[in-house]
């Protein structure tokens, strides 16, 4: 499967599946990122799959979750352990969870802080692989008014590999964000603020 | 009249649910089934169904209130998972006894203890004796598709047999997946109405049921039970024939996957089996004669079918997601082997248990069994009868 | 408090060495697990406004009111999971609930 990995044309992976792994804590939006991701996929026509990493899940403790994307129907159960993307939402998880794990050479990082790429890297001992930084929380205090990080780092996901393409994920994730806060619009506006500024503001090494 | 969504395994089967429309549902949440009542007392709230929710104290009063209304002459549902279906056990079989046409989809998930919320399939497999008629999904897909197709195989006259529709606690339950699913009138169509010929409610035509019956009676009611239970066989081929003509989803006994020209082979039943799929794809583009056999159907056991499927194989491995502390393997190890018995054709078959408690399994995982079966294959002898995939030695 | 079971129950221990049952081979092990970080409010103790009634450490249902010679001494940060019901029952308003961080950078408990 072939995706535009920040305006290359490159190929991301033999098979014909992306593979997407997100770090967060309970309540910054990790498992809802993962779902909405695949929904977006899904209704451009991508086969996918989305899906929690279950512990004793609440609010602060570390969930892990899961996207597959791909052209062809995707038959396989089992969690993911050579991501092609890592996002993370909370990079104290870093300490907490081996955040690298599975990730190849070519393996691509996105990460909710304010340290730059270079110090990202260093921080996560990196060989290979690509970082790629987002202030997500600063973002989303801006535009949403609160600290939620998956919203802008959704938005920075689809400028560094556009697994589907920009337009389209925007238009989708609009109407579900209107579904979902029906009654108050500014939510909604915040929300698809927060993916375009993230979208923006990605930078990468 | 089909529509591609994207749904987890929960939002699918209340999905089917809102669409089958019952006459009661008996509600008492337990992770991760929960959903499933969840979403539909929703649709109760929003009048988008005609449901009686009922919800009760426990999971026994949940079944015993199934039973009741089902007995009475209503279409009617519950949900439930693990230590849930153990403690309305003695209430399931007595469902399958009264011969009450009731469809319950069960979530698996572990049984206690420890304490476990995550997938095995002990949780039905301590219920197959029971009675029931037990379909296992491998996706959201099928979990819908098999609900829908159980109403007609339960209420059919020839089986009035309750039907359990399995899919996998977490992995299925909790996943989001690409399927398609039906308008609402196709569905209701497709079940039609329920129409009991002896219902409690019935008073042009009183009856009494569950009495008490002896050695008298009692053999002679469950040779007619176990008779019920031989024609849901072809009930369930008749049902998947007209369900095809509806949605274009073909269903059967089992998938046979890759299967005509295998020499090494698995079986192996639920989401473990897409993985499957995906590894025998894998060893085929190396020149690997690996095939799977996807079991849908348990209760009634297919053998006949199976050992046809399967007499060619010349090693077998057979992956079980429960435990049956028999010393003699898994639920699913002991019938297979005795499915290839009369075969005669020295088919080794080998068990491995996989997955307890929700441990993942993974294409290594099953490249290494297809590995141990080429080693089978070549040297006509197995190390171990029966094995264990993926624990911590 | 002695940490025994790290040894018997180790994230890679085999079937064969892991306890029988899975049973813990200690008691009171709950206060390892730090249910602080579940916090997303936070009670905070207003000294000149308490009369040390106490109903606090009795209401709190995770024991993390921590009592010292009859009176109030502190919360138990690590595991206080900000539920509420101290600054509920408090008779006079000597305790403060207010936002934790969104995210561990944003944590004010001190740590």
């Amino acid at each position: 499967m072939t995706i535009v990995i920040f305006e290359r044309e490159e190929q991301i992976k033999m098979s014909d599946v992306i593979e997407i792994r997100w770090h967060g804590r309970g309540g910054q939006g990790a498992k809802t990122a993962a779902i909405l991701l695949a929904e977006a996929a899904s209704r451009v026509g991508k086969y996918i799959q989305g899906f929690p990493e279950y512990g004793p899940e609440r609010m602060g403790a570390p969930v892990t979750a899961y996207t597959r994307i791909g052209d062809k129907p995707i038959r396989i159960h089992a969690n993911i352990l050579e991501p092609d993307i890592v996002v993370i939402l909370d990079p104290t998880l870093i300490r907490a969870t081996d955040v690298a794990s599975g990730v190849s050479e070519n393996g691509i990082f996105i990460i909710n802080t304010i340290e730059s790429p270079a110090v990202m890297r260093k921080k996560l001992n990196l060989k290979g692989g690509r970082v790629f930084t987002v202030d997500a929380n600063n973002i989303s205090l801006e535009t949403i008014g609160r600290v939620i990080p998956n919203t802008p780092l959704m938005g920075a996901l689809i400028k560094v590999a556009e697994v589907i393409p920009y337009d389209d994920f925007l238009k989708i994730m609009k109407e579900e964000f209107e579904k979902k806060f029906k009654s108050r619009p500014e939510v909604v506006e915040g929300n698809i603020k927060a993916m375009e500024r993230a979208y923006q503001e990605v930078k990468g090494e | 009249m089909n529509k591609k969504v994207a749904l987890t395994g929960n939002e699918a089967v209340a999905l089917s649910m809102k669409q089958i429309n019952p006459d009661v549902v008996a509600a008492y949440p337990i992770t991760p089934q929960t959903e499933i009542v969840q979403f539909f007392s929703s649709f109760v709230a929003n009048g988008q169904v005609d449901t009686e929710f009922v919800t009760v104290e426990s999971e026994h009063s949940a079944m015993s209130a199934t039973v009741g209304a089902s007995a009475a002459g209503a279409r009617a549902m519950t949900a439930t998972s693990a230590n849930g279906l153990a403690l309305m056990w003695e209430v399931v079989y007595i469902a399958a006894s009264n011969r009450l046409p009731i469809v319950m989809p069960v979530v698996n998930r572990a049984l206690s203890a420890p304490i476990n919320i995550h997938c095995d399939h002990s949780d039905t497999m301590g219920a197959r004796d029971s009675g029931w008629i037990q379909l296992y999904s491998e996706n959201s897909q099928e979990a819908y598709d098999n609900m829908i197709q159980a109403v007609r195989i339960a209420e059919h006259p020839d089986v009035l047999l309750p039907v359990m529709v399995m899919m996998d606690g977490f992995i299925i339950s909790h996943g989001l997946e690409n399927l398609e699913v039906m308008d609402d009138e196709s569905v209701k169509d497709f079940v039609g109405t329920y129409k009991p010929d002896h219902y409690l409610l019935d008073i042009e035509n009183p009856i009494t049921m569950g009495p008490l019956a002896l050695f008298d009676f009692y053999f002679e009611v469950k040779r007619q039970q176990a008779e019920a239970m031989k024609n849901a066989k072809d009930v369930i081929l008749d049902v998947a024939k007209e369900y095809k003509d509806l949605s274009g989803r073909e269903y059967g006994l089992f998938e046979s996957y890759k299967l005509d020209d295998a020499e090494i082979a698995i079986v192996v039943m639920s989401s473990a089996a897409g993985t499957g799929k995906y590894v025998v794809d894998k060893l085929r583009e190396e020149g690997k004669k690996a095939g799977l056999l996807k079991l849908r159907v348990f209760r009634p056991f297919p053998h006949k079918e199976i050992a046809e499927a399967l007499k060619h194989i010349k090693a077998l491995a057979v992956m079980d997601r429960a435990e049956s502390f028999s010393d003699f393997g898994g639920p699913l190890f002991a019938p297979i082997r005795s499915a290839l018995f009369d075969v005669k054709n020295d088919i080794k078959v080998v068990d491995y248990i996989y997955g307890l408690g929700g441990r993942d399994i993974v294409p290594p995982h099953i490249e290494k069994v297809f590995n141990d079966l080429e080693e089978i294959k070549e040297t006509g002898k197995y190390d171990k009868l029966v094995n264990y995939l993926g624990v911590r030695e | 408090m002695n940490k025994k079971h790290e040894k018997v129950i180790a994230p890679d221990v085999g079937w064969r060495n892991v306890t029988r049952a899975g049973i813990i081979p200690t008691a009171g092990n709950a206060e390892y697990y730090e249910t602080g970080g579940w916090r997303t409010k936070k009670p905070v103790w207003i000294e000149d406004k308490c009369i040390h009634c106490l109903l606090c450490w009795r209401f709190c249902p995770d024991s993390s009111v921590i009592a010292e010679d009859g009176k109030f001494g502190r919360f138990d940060y690590e595991h206080c999971k900000g539920c509420g019901i101290c600054v509920n029952v408090c008779p006079s308003d000597a305790i403060d609930f207010i936002d934790e961080g969104e995210t561990s950078e944003g944590r004010n408990d001190g740590e």
